[in-house]
């Protein structure tokens, strides 16, 4: 007679893990990332390493406050997710301690002050964007110019004014509205889309770099869902619904409101339907749920960029939807099969 | 025909691998058989064989017991050597009795009367035979052939016969359909017969043109078999399950609680019809079945006949033995499977897979992590569940939540399991959430049941002490009636006494 371990079922090697499908992720946000440090420089790179530098650091340092083995979880790379989606809503050149105020909050209180992995009912890279957003607001205005409208500042200029705060040629110098900004502050002053596109603000903000952008992430965004590590349906959602909402606008008065393709291509839209909408632990789980949960970003966007106080409100959205997202689940559970 | 795509599901790739199977052989009775007297649904049948009783191959040596059972029939001749409880593989891990035969290397058997004229037979004709032969589903469920056959509900417009096996590392059915196609195709048409059924559809899997090839051909060649369709499905696991089935050939979406008896529709796995099919033709009792025995871990992996009470290990043994990299022995698919401590298990009826895994097969150790809520459990669950929060559930002790969820209606595929990115073991949180169920129903009726009896006990009290009540009060009227008639006798004779005396006072007087 032989003995056996025995186990429960099944017995088949594993799908992929949390871990992989974490790195996934990153690997998908590379295209992205680089797209925007081609336009924005090295800046962009220097702010997701220190993001994610400092991500490690607070993820140890609550995991150790938990009483938490260190091992499997501060290699599961939902910290660097945090904190790569983080930086990549900063300003290339925003001081180091935004970085470290942001993963202390995205971490430390988005994440582990609510039982860690798994149970953060908020994003965490929002909720961090978030409370620098409002905490430094002037700080997170200052993009440089993209590449093309401006000299774009290289590695030892980022790394000086990211560390030391100073910047050569004066902060006036260096910095300019994004599209969005413009957009926003002239059309609340009142004027119309044909004037804000004559103006001088607006021919210099950069606004093919951003479309640039957006189609990288784009680009590494359908990959994750071909992959079935996003759900198709929630990017599906916020950009057909970023689409077809503003569409109706735009046609009742094309001289105020901004045709639906620049809403798409402007600010970080594009990443938050591929990559922040989408995060399972905080969205919506069920698959009508996901259209739900996508549409309401779609419209809190739109709502807010037209009225809100800030000329982007995708974190807002996003906190906003992930507070509703319980609830469109309890209201969304799929028919079970022959009932 | 159009094949419905059923929610859910999975193209699972082919590991273990199924080996090829040139020819179909036999493996040789080992010297010792342990055969189980639970090998079907229902309750295990009762030995009727003595210890050192010598019997005959095909001879009954369990009858079933009450009407969910089946008979069991020995495979080779011998001696009854012991009648005893061992572990057989059985999903609750308890012993059941076994009756072990010492074959004696003879060819010495019984059968039942052939009945080749099955045109002439009724259904209840038919199922009592497959009652008599003790033929049971061979597709895993092992759910009694005659109940099946004889059960009610509308009149059966379809028969199926189930040739998927989706399991990866299964390959008994195909390997029956190819080698004894035209077996499947007659017991087909004696089942159809049975049931009067005016379709029938055989499904076979995808990937095995060559069962349906030959499917095809002994159709062709059987009379009885003109109009029966042939039907490949799609290579995507849990196709092989009897709702995913159903749904996919006619459109009936099957919830629990719901038989496909209800909807005018049979299902039977094509080793059954087969079986059926020598059992009323033959007169052979079911006593031996097809597995298929794969992974890395066995040095030469195969698919052969096999006597029920084989033990496992002598199975291996007949398959060149242990690899060097053996870590698993499972019985069942890969993804429902009972992994077993010790290869002294019997095959029995519904055991159509014995896996050896090695340590490239089975899942890695790797720690739990959080549920992630990615949604791929829900997205491959086949009865559109969604087992994160049936988990979630269960595992607070939410079982009446869990329930509401549509617990009960899990198939136990595993698939959910297998796609888990967290490791989560949601199967087994799954089956131990209805396990906890089925034991609250239990305590529940067992409750209800002594309230009853208590409620009847207090009844009958009460009415005895009516009654008592009663007795009591009529004997006191009785007493009192009888005291009353008593007095005015008294009274009456006492009366008389006096009359007569002034009479006798007046006779007398002055």
């Amino acid at each position: 007679m032989r003995t056996f371990p025995t186990a429960h079922a099944p017995h088949r090697p594993h799908a992929r893990s949390v871990r992989t499908v974490m790195w996934l992720v990153c690997a998908a946000l590379v295209p992205g990332t680089l797209a925007q440090a081609l336009f924005f420089g090295a800046g962009v790179v220097v702010q997701v390493l220190l993001a994610v530098a400092f991500a490690l650091a607070v993820e140890a340092l609550c995991l150790r406050l938990r009483g938490v083995p260190l091992q499997p979880f501060l290699g599961d790379g939902s910290a660097v997710v945090t904190a790569w989606l983080f930086a990549l809503c900063l300003p290339p050149l925003a001081p180091w301690w935004i970085a470290a105020a942001g993963m202390l909050a995205a971490l430390g209180l988005g994440k582990h002050a609510f039982g860690g992995l798994g149970h953060n009912p908020f994003n965490p890279a929002m909720v961090g964007y978030a409370l620098v957003l409002l905490g430094w607001p002037l700080d997170l205005a200052r993009w440089p110019p993209a590449r093309g409208a401006g000299e774009v500042p290289g590695l030892a200029d980022a790394l000086r004014t990211i560390f030391t705060g100073t910047a050569d040629a004066g902060w006036d110098a260096l910095t300019r509205a994004t599209p969005l900004a413009v957009q926003h502050d002239l059309a609340a002053a009142g004027r119309t889309l044909a004037e804000i596109r004559a103006d001088v603000a607006w021919t210099t903000a950069g606004a093919p770099a951003w479309g640039w952008i957006a189609a990288a992430f784009a680009l590494g965004g359908i990959a994750l869902c071909l992959l079935r590590i996003v759900d198709w349906r929630t990017p599906a959602a916020v950009l057909l619904g970023v689409l077809v909402l503003a569409l109706p606008p735009w046609l009742f008065d094309s001289g105020v409101h901004p045709p639906p393709l620049q809403h798409l291509a402007s600010g970080g839209l594009v990443l938050c339907a591929f990559f922040i909408a989408s995060d399972p632990v905080s969205g919506a789980g069920t698959p009508r749920g996901r259209w739900l949960f996508g549409i309401g970003v779609a419209a809190l966007v739109l709502a807010l960029r037209a009225w809100g106080r800030f000329p982007d409100g995708i974190a807002f959205a996003i906190l906003a939807m992930n507070a509703l997202a319980p609830l469109i689940d309890r209201h969304t559970v799929p028919r079970v099969f022959g009932r | 025909m159009p094949v419905a795509r059923f929610p859910g599901g999975l193209r699972l790739d082919a590991q273990p691998a199924v080996p090829g199977v040139p020819a179909l052989r036999r493996l040789p009775t080992p010297a010792r058989l342990r055969v189980p007297m639970l090998q079907h649904q229902g309750e295990p049948a009762r030995p009727c064989v003595a210890v050192g009783q010598r019997v005959r191959a095909g001879e009954r040596i369990g009858v079933a017991v009450g009407r969910l059972s089946a008979h069991v029939h020995t495979p080779c001749s011998g001696t009854v050597t012991a009648i005893a409880a061992h572990d057989i593989g059985h999903p609750s891990g308890r012993a059941l009795p076994c009756v072990e035969i010492a074959h004696d290397g003879s060819d010495d058997h019984v059968r039942l009367p052939p009945l080749p004229d099955w045109r002439a037979l009724d259904r209840g004709a038919i199922a009592a035979r497959l009652h008599e032969a003790g033929v049971v589903g061979l597709g895993g469920g092992t759910f009694p052939a005659a109940l099946k056959v004889a059960a009610g509900g509308p009149p059966v417009h379809t028969l199926i016969l189930n040739g998927c096996e989706s399991d990866p590392g299964a390959g008994s059915d195909a390997a029956v359909m190819c080698h004894r196609a035209d077996e499947v195709v007659a017991g087909a048409a004696l089942l159809a017969h049975a049931l009067s059924a005016a379709r029938v559809l055989l499904a076979v899997n995808a990937s095995r043109a060559d069962a349906a090839g030959s499917l095809r051909e002994a159709c062709a060649r059987d009379p009885d078999a003109a109009g029966f369709d042939i039907v490949t499905v799609p290579a995507r696991y849990p196709q092989g399950s009897e709702r995913q089935l159903v749904y996919a050939l006619t459109g009936i979406a099957l919830p629990h609680g719901r038989r496909p008896h209800d909807e005018g529709l049979r299902v039977f796995n094509v080793a059954t019809a087969a079986a059926a099919w020598r059992a009323v033709v033959r007169g052979e009792p079911l006593t031996a079945r097809v597995v298929t025995l794969a992974g890395g871990g066995v040095r030469r992996p195969c698919t052969l006949e096999v006597p029920v009470g084989t033990l496992v290990a002598d199975l291996v043994a007949f398959a060149g033995g242990y690899g060097d990299d053996a870590q698993r022995l499972v019985l069942g698919g890969a993804l429902m499977g009972r992994a077993l401590p010790h290869d002294e298990v019997p095959i029995g009826k519904g055991s159509y897979n014995v896996l050896v895994l090695s340590s490239r097969e089975i899942p890695a150790p790797t720690p739990v992590m959080p549920c992630i809520r990615c949604g791929e459990c829900a997205r491959v669950c086949p009865s559109r569940l969604l087992p994160r929060q049936l988990y979630s559930e269960i595992r607070q002790g939410g079982f009446e939540a869990a329930a509401a969820l549509g617990l009960h209606d899990c198939i136990e595929c595993g698939l959910c399991d297998t796609v888990c990115p967290s490791y989560i073991p949601l199967l087994h949180w799954l089956r131990h959430g209805k396990g906890e169920l089925a034991f609250a129903a239990r305590e529940q009726d067992l409750r209800a049941r002594s309230r009853q009896a208590h409620h009847a006990r207090q009844e009958r009290l009460r009415r005895l002490a009516e009654e008592r009540e009663r007795r009591l009060a009529e004997r006191e009227r009785t007493a009192l009636a009888n005291r009353e008639r008593a007095m005015s006798d008294i009274l009456a004779r006492a009366l008389s006494r006096a009359g007569l005396r002034k009479r006798e006072d007046g006779g007398d007087g002055p």
